[in-house]
């Protein structure tokens, strides 16, 4: 199994010191190379979730297991280090580094990891989702898809066990949506890395078999007082 | 990738402003480097020991200006001793050699400082080890009139051997003499004031229609002068008679009178006593200090007070101004970066975001300072030494000093370090900002 959140609880504290609750999930998984789809309305906590599970936000309590270890319970200097080798984040907003070309964004993906840099893979990677001819590019000489495309390579190049994609294609021009959905779809299943992708899109979702409704399964209310992270 | 690679990628990303940062960085550094060449520069030339004698033997009063003058020539020398005074210290026995300097007059190109000597000048070392070689002409000056002229005067005036020339009375200012004098030789470049000088045959100095005073007012000095010593007061005063006669007997008769000993002088007389004893000078310096009218100094000693006193504070001050610049660049820097923080806080969250631990973006900022820095620091040590290689020439032609541009001082070696130390102490606070960023919230700008 790639993904099993448990009993996962998360609020914020506002400015008015009110407790508001977002995510209340007290179960999900996703197998090993499952593809998912979440829908959800906007400030529904759809990527609360993305960033709870990648561990870039820490629940109130809970417990997020990513390829078998509570990613919860470790220290931040670890759980950094265990995202970097094991979790690929597609942003909406591509997140690019400007001041890097193609491949050193994608090997930037690997810097942090704590493995060793492997140019080959970086450069196989850009070369698989159209972009060999353009390594040495910087993101601001790449067109919209383009840096996508590379953002799609960047997530991927630790060689992850589960990708996360938030509104990957919302961005995109519409003939490109469907090209970059089908590159992170095939480059998952390829690479057999579990995929789950917040979208708006019906048309995106519906190639998945997988659908889930964010507040289907999420139940804030669940949310108690207590200790507020 | 390592951090200093991803450090320098984003300096470049943002190339005005680092370039710019850097750069004033880079100027501090240079005037440090400007100001510690030309510093070593007076340091060499007033802390070695600056002349190839034990002593100066001069009339009483400034010592340092006795130096000054003598040495140097950069001061206007006290005044004179009798030239039989000379003829003593060369019969005391601690003494080996005495050189007589007579000065006061200047060229009328250039007003480079005359001075009247003996061949025995050139002779001796002019630095300890260090011996006069020439670049053209004889060796001698034999006839009266002859002249040995330093390196910088004849590249300045364009002078060389057989070239004539005409000099001013005590000082650019003065009447100028009638004489015309003959360059017999060129010195080769010592490094030294020599280079700034005109040597004329003593003989030939004293020749100078104007340079004899009246024989009352030598009679005035000498009586003065050897006030304690009766013996040779008397000896001065019967040959100072005999000159008188000798003056009337040319009034009526034409026949030119000899000026005796008691009416030449000099200005000041270069010593070098035994070297097998080195406290010959120290008895030597004692004696004249309980007598007479005459004082002997330690070339070394009034320049080192005048080091330690005046040159010595002067370079600390400009130390610490150029120091200062640098600490203001340095805050510049902080300022460049910390600025910056909130634009960057986006890039530093996808880092985060990608695996980065806060210590991976706190190194990262503080590597972007130190490289400032020390990237400043490297280019302003270049541009200092290479404006000191280009200013060398005209620097040395001016001053005299001998200007060593790739001379590296050891204030030099913790230049770096402690640019580098500048650099992470100013980018700590702007590093600590991105170690605190909230990734989510960054992320969601």
């Amino acid at each position: 199994m790639s993904l099993l959140l448990q009993h996962i609880r998360k609020a914020y504290r506002q400015p008015e010191g009110d407790l508001l609750p977002v995510l209340g999930i007290e179960h999900f998984e996703l197998a090993r190379g499952e593809q998912a789809v979440l829908l959800g309305s906007s400030g529904g906590g759809k990527t609360t979730l993305l960033n709870t599970i990648s561990g870039i936000l820490v629940p109130d309590s809970g417990r997020v297991i990513v390829d078998g270890r509570d990613i919860v319970s470790m220290p931040e200097v670890v759980r950094d280090r265990y995202r970097a080798s094991r979790i690929g984040i597609v942003f909406q907003t591509f997140n690019l580094l400007p001041a890097f070309t193609a491949l050193e964004n994608v090997l930037l993906g690997m810097t942090f990891s704590g493995r060793a840099v492997d140019h080959d893979f970086a450069k196989e990677l850009l070369q698989r989702v159209g972009l060999g001819h353009r390594l040495h590019h910087r993101p601001s000489r790449l067109s919209v898809g383009e840096q996508q495309r590379v953002a799609v390579a960047r997530s991927l190049a630790n060689r992850p066990v589960l990708l996360l994609a938030d509104e990957p294609t919302a961005n995109i021009d519409p003939a490109n949506q469907d090209l970059i959905l089908k590159l992170i779809r095939e480059t998952c299943r390829d690479h057999k890395v579990s995929l789950l992708m917040v979208t708006h899109s019906m048309d995106a979702a519906q190639q998945f078999d997988r659908i889930e409704r964010l507040h289907e399964f999420n139940q804030p209310e669940l949310c108690q007082t207590g200790a507020v992270r | 990738m390592n951090l200093l690679l991803i450090a320098w990628k984003n300096l470049l990303q943002r190339r005005l402003a680092s370039s710019l940062t850097a750069l004033s960085i880079g100027l501090g550094v240079m005037l440090m480097v400007l100001v510690l060449v030309i510093s070593g520069a007076v340091e060499t030339a007033f802390t070695q020991r600056s002349i190839g004698y034990d002593l100066i033997v001069g009339p009483k009063g400034s010592d340092l200006q006795l130096v000054l003058s003598a040495v140097y020539r950069i001061q206007p020398p006290i005044e004179n001793l009798p030239a039989m005074y000379l003829d003593e210290l060369r019969n005391d026995r601690r003494v080996v050699t005495a050189v007589p300097l007579a000065f006061g007059d200047v060229t009328e190109d250039g007003s480079f400082p005359i001075v009247g000597t003996t061949d025995e000048y050139f002779q001796n070392e002019y630095l300890p080890g260090q011996k006069f070689s020439f670049q053209s002409g004889g060796q001698r000056m034999v006839k009266l009139f002859d002249a040995i002229i330093g390196a910088d005067v004849a590249r300045q005036n364009g002078w060389n051997t057989d070239d004539r020339f005409s000099i001013l009375h005590g000082g650019a200012e003065g009447s100028k003499h009638d004489e015309k004098f003959t360059v017999v030789a060129v010195l080769a470049p010592t490094g030294t004031a020599n280079d700034r000088t005109v040597f004329l045959n003593l003989d030939g100095f004293y020749a100078i229609d104007g340079h004899e005073k009246p024989v009352e007012e030598i009679e005035k000095r000498l009586r003065d002068f050897y006030a304690a010593d009766a013996d040779r007061l008397q000896q001065a005063l019967t040959e100072l008679d005999d000159y008188r006669q000798q003056l009337q007997v040319e009034e009526q008769t034409g026949t030119p009178a000899v000026a005796p000993r008691a009416m030449q002088e000099v200005t000041a007389v270069l010593v070098r006593t035994r070297p097998a004893t080195p406290f010959d000078a120290i008895s030597l310096s004692a004696d004249l200090q309980k007598g007479f009218q005459a004082m002997a100094v330690n070339p070394i000693r009034p320049i080192q007070r005048l080091m330690t006193n005046v040159i010595g504070n002067v370079q600390k001050a400009l130390m610490v101004m150029t120091g200062l610049i640098i600490l203001v660049s340095g805050v510049s820097i902080f300022v460049s970066i910390y600025n910056s923080m909130s634009d960057r806080r986006r890039e530093i969250a996808i880092m985060r975001a990608l695996g980065a631990g806060r210590h991976h973006v706190f190194g990262i900022i503080l590597a972007e300072s130190a490289l400032l820095c020390t990237g400043g620091a490297v280019l302003g040590w270049l541009t200092g030494h290479g404006l000191a290689v280009a200013a060398a020439p005209w620097l040395i032609r001016r001053t005299g000093l001998l200007i060593s541009p790739w001379n590296i001082s050891p204030w030099e070696f913790t230049l770096f370090p402690a640019l580098a130390a500048l650099g992470i102490l100013v980018g700590f606070l702007p590093a600590l900002t991105a170690y605190r960023t909230n990734v989510a919230d960054a992320l969601s700008q």
